[in-house]
């Protein structure tokens, strides 16, 4: 394996791919020095940041009474600024979407984006707020490199997930148990490894566990909590969120859970079990250090093995964020971005479900593989798409599906791609591109069938032939 | 696949197979008609050439709307402004009536097609689209999360993980999770020519043909296919299958007129390739725009105007082609809406709700209709739960064995 290979490899695992000038200057440092590099340029958590989503009580609810506000409208005015308010807000989780994907193809702070991105599917969440989907975002960065510990708790106490599992109806006298249930199952220790007893006492824990939909500030309400002692995993106590977190830390199934989740994502869809349990050791001894896992991951010489090498299908965010990154694009706006999110099946901030995107080959079906395989030529040459992503029936997400996403207004950056490659004609040229813009070898007959798309821009004609192969899909 | 099988699937490739490099022979099954016949006799399956249509009403229809229970009081209490009066309800029972706009399908009714299935739903309902429908997609609990479809393990199961993707079509752009297996995915075509066109691009055709690993130096886990060796064997599959797919449906153009709609075409679009002859077993359809929160009526009537016209013509154009006997349609939303109309004279979401058998024999009301006095905090409780009517599908007519792919055995319905 060649060493720039090894650092795309890294580049593409940690962040979103690199520029060819990112790799050159790169391969002037070792290995160690760059994954130091990362996270040092990861130090720094850059929140999302929408002018108004931020605005405290930018839910239905405030919303509706906004719309009350204006006695002096007709009933059908008032309908129509309800609907558009709606819309509006909807429109707003959009631009977040847009915003966060552009940020991850610009590369700044990429380690942290990356990682945020991982947290974002680990704890999947869908709320219609734009200010909780903003600031749930953030939690989820500012502590994306930091404990696990600090993270989880963190995460229970923010009010997207406390409302997208219904703790906020969790009460002492009705307790609600969903939340509880999918800490456990999906967020800790993992299905079988915890009992339906250890939910329901859980549950009782976090009863009072809830936030202020005006403001977003987690509160605990003392007087719907349950006082009386649980029972979990086996031990009695008066417990209470923090400690019922506290003892799910304790368990080693929580680590080997998220680690295994951790080496799935980032080296190897078939985890290997005896790397998995020397991590999850380690992981758990550093008192839950991201950062320590990571840097353990990227500095082991197994991670740079042929076998775990371009054997990553990348996720359609990864696909639309390392164009943009390869080749300095703007994509010009949301619409186009959203609709070929929704298209391949990944839209940020609408995860399937609480146990997240599922990632691998669940990517790839016909239609998808062709939509795939057509988008770099969509992008770089802002051509018309056509399709239209399913309208799923949900009001919510009906805006995803419109077909103004039909035309894409991406520019991009040629010069810079072109300096990089400046001077190299025929084989050489062939070479130097196929081996910045693949992580796997071409063979002699695909070589041959490329070296024949070439017209009268052979830079060019070269790169969308390889980018069209089924190779550019994976990292 | 072990050599027996594949010596056996090799002796018939036949048309398709000059897209199909050689790498990618041993996943490969038979690809036309002849083949399909001959694997029949082969005892390879499938056993049965019926087919199952599914049309998903996406957005939760509300049920009460569309089989309205016209004797009932609280109904008409609780929808002051929203009920269907009983002198407009099209009558199929003492107590039940359809939508007057379901006027086609009352017509398919009194011809003795259609079966109606009250209270269908299951444990624990959950109310939000996403999340229902994934249940309803993936067959699983309502805490359970599964990633793959009730229909893609049907292809699972049944192709043991060669399968061609045709064997399962949605008519849309995108693919459904219904129709993702863990080893085999469905195909989503919207339309054959456009699919075909789409593929005829010479630089895929050849990278299909081009044998990519030649030249491997990775080191490959011998148990875990390489995510490389899968997009290609996904290109070279979707390729022969636009091929197949698209010179098949030239063979068969309907004659039936069909009404402007959009489920009008896609349904047409399955007619056409039930009669050429296409060899697949289930077609996925959706028509979208369910969620009816405000000023419900004429939204309702509108969608369901449309289903039961494209249903008409859908099953005059089987019966005129002989087909019927081997057709079932499958109808079903999400979910059905809250009894109680809000106060923009709409529904919210809600729990239990009909659904539609059509076939060459209907049941007419297979059981009793919503109970309106046992709600569930204002919401219909189930009594039917939808993966028994998967089951009978699954075992009594595509003929495959319900429990693995549904996860347990689900009492049948007689069907």
């Amino acid at each position: 394996m060649t060493q720039p290979t090894k650092i795309q490899h890294l580049f593409w695992r940690a962040g979103f791919g690199a520029s060819p000038q990112e790799v050159q200057m790169a391969s002037k440092s070792s290995i160690t020095q760059l994954v130091d590099q990362l996270v040092q340029d990861a130090q720094e958590s850059l929140p999302l940041t929408h002018e108004t989503a931020s605005e405290p009580g930018f839910n239905r609810k405030a919303l509706r009474d906004i719309v009350a506000g204006r006695n002096q409208l007709p009933a059908d005015e008032k309908r129509q600024m309800l609907k558009d308010l709606i819309k509006e807000n909807r429109g707003k989780t959009g631009d977040l979407n847009y915003q966060w994907l552009t940020r991850m193809g610009e590369g700044k702070s990429a380690l942290r984006e990356k990682m945020t991105l991982f947290w974002h599917g680990h704890f999947a969440c869908r709320v219609l707020n734009p200010a909780f989907v903003q600031q749930q975002n953030n939690v989820l960065r500012q502590h994306a490199l930091g404990k696990f510990g600090d993270l989880l708790l963190a995460v229970s106490r923010d009010p997207a997930m406390l409302q997208f599992l219904n703790n906020q109806q969790n009460k002492k006298k009705s307790p609600n148990e969903n939340f509880a249930r999918e800490v456990m199952e999906l967020f800790t220790l993992g299905r079988g490894n915890h009992t339906e007893r250890d939910i329901k006492e859980a549950a009782r824990a976090f009863t009072g566990w809830g936030f202020n939909p005006l403001t977003g500030e987690a509160v605990f309400r003392q007087n719907q909590h349950d006082e009386d002692p649980k029972m979990v995993f086996g031990k009695t106590g008066n417990f209470k969120g923090e400690d019922v977190i506290s003892m799910i830390l304790e368990r080693p199934e929580t680590s080997r859970f998220v680690v295994t989740k951790i080496y799935r994502y980032f080296v190897n869809d078939t985890p290997d079990p005896q790397r998995v349990g020397e991590l999850a050791q380690r992981f758990r001894r550093t008192d839950y250090d991201i950062t320590d896992l990571m840097r353990a991951i990227f500095t082991a010489d197994w991670f740079y093995e042929p076998g775990n090498v371009g054997v990553k299908i990348k996720s359609p965010v990864e696909l639309l964020a390392g164009l943009q990154r390869s080749f300095g694009v703007d994509y010009g706006g949301k619409q186009a971005v959203l609709a070929i999110q929704k298209a391949l099946d990944q839209v940020l901030f609408y995860p399937p479900n609480v146990a997240g995107w599922p990632g691998g080959r669940a990517w790839i079906d016909s239609s998808s593989l062709l939509l795939r395989m057509k988008l770099p030529e969509i992008v770089l040459h802002s051509v018309q798409i056509n399709f239209k992503a399913k309208d799923d029936g949900d009001m919510n997400t009906e805006h995803l599906s419109k077909p103004s996403g039909k035309f894409m207004n991406s520019s991009v950056d040629w010069s810079a791609f072109e300096a990089a490659f400046a001077g190299l004609q025929g084989q050489a040229l062939f070479d130097a591109l196929s081996g910045h813009l693949l992580q796997r070898p071409l063979a002699p007959a695909q070589r041959e069938l490329i070296l024949k798309k070439v017209r009268e821009n052979p830079l060019r004609d070269l790169t969308l032939a390889l980018l069209t192969l089924p190779e550019y899909q994976v990292c | 696949m072990n050599r027996r099988n594949f010596l056996q699937n090799s002796a018939l490739t036949t048309v398709g197979s000059l897209l199909i490099p050689d790498f990618l022979k041993a996943y490969r099954v038979a690809y036309d008609r002849v083949a399909y016949d001959e694997r029949n006799q082969l005892g390879l399956g499938p056993t049965t050439d019926n087919v199952l249509v599914v049309v998903q009403l996406s957005g939760g229809n509300d049920g009460l709307n569309t089989v309205v229970p016209f004797r009932n009081d609280i109904y008409y209490r609780e929808r002051p402004r929203l009920a269907i009066q009983p002198d407009s309800v099209l009558k199929i029972s003492d107590e039940l009536g359809f939508n007057p706009a379901l006027e086609k399908l009352k017509t398919l009714y009194d011809e003795g097609h259609v079966t109606v299935i009250n209270n269908v739903g299951y444990p624990n309902p959950d109310r939000s689209h996403f999340r229902s429908m994934d249940i309803w997609h993936t067959a699983s609990e309502s805490n359970q999360y599964l990633n793959s479809g009730w229909v893609g393990r049907y292809l699972d199961t049944r192709c043991n993980g060669s399968c061609a993707p045709y064997n399962a079509l949605e008519v849309d752009d995108t693919l459904s999770l219904a129709l993702k297996g863990a080893h085999v995915k469905g195909m989503a075509v919207q339309n054959p020519e456009k699919l075909y066109n789409q593929t005829q691009n010479r630089f895929y055709q050849q990278l299909a043909q081009t044998n990519h690993a030649e030249f491997a130096e990775v080191a490959h886990d011998p148990f875990a296919r390489d995510p490389v060796d899968y997009l290609y064997k996904t290109l070279s599959e979707t390729l022969s299958s636009a091929e197949y797919i698209y010179s098949k449906s030239k063979v068969f153009r309907s004659s039936v007129s069909y009404p402007e709609s959009e489920l009008g075409r896609r349904m047409k679009t399955v007619a056409e390739l039930i009669s050429s002859g296409v060899a697949t077993n289930v077609y996925y359809v959706s028509l979208s725009g369910f969620d009816t929160h405000v000023n419900q009526a004429n939204q309702q009537e509108r969608l369901l105007r449309q289903y039961a016209e494209a249903m008409h013509a859908f099953v005059n154009d089987m019966k005129q082609n002989g087909q019927m006997k081997r057709v079932k349609i499958l109808t079903f939303s999400e979910f059905g809406r809250r009894v109680k109309q809000n106060a923009s004279n709409g529904t919210d979401h809600g729990t239990a709700n009909n659904a539609f058998l059509i076939g060459e024999k209907g049941r007419g009301v297979l059981n009793e209709g919503p109970d309106l006095t046992n709600l569930d905090e204002g919401d219909l409780k189930y009594s039917v739960d939808f993966r028994r009517l998967y089951a009978s599908l699954l075992d009594d007519w595509l003929g495959m064995p319900s429990a693995p792919i549904l996860g347990k055995k689900f009492e049948k319905l007689t069907i």
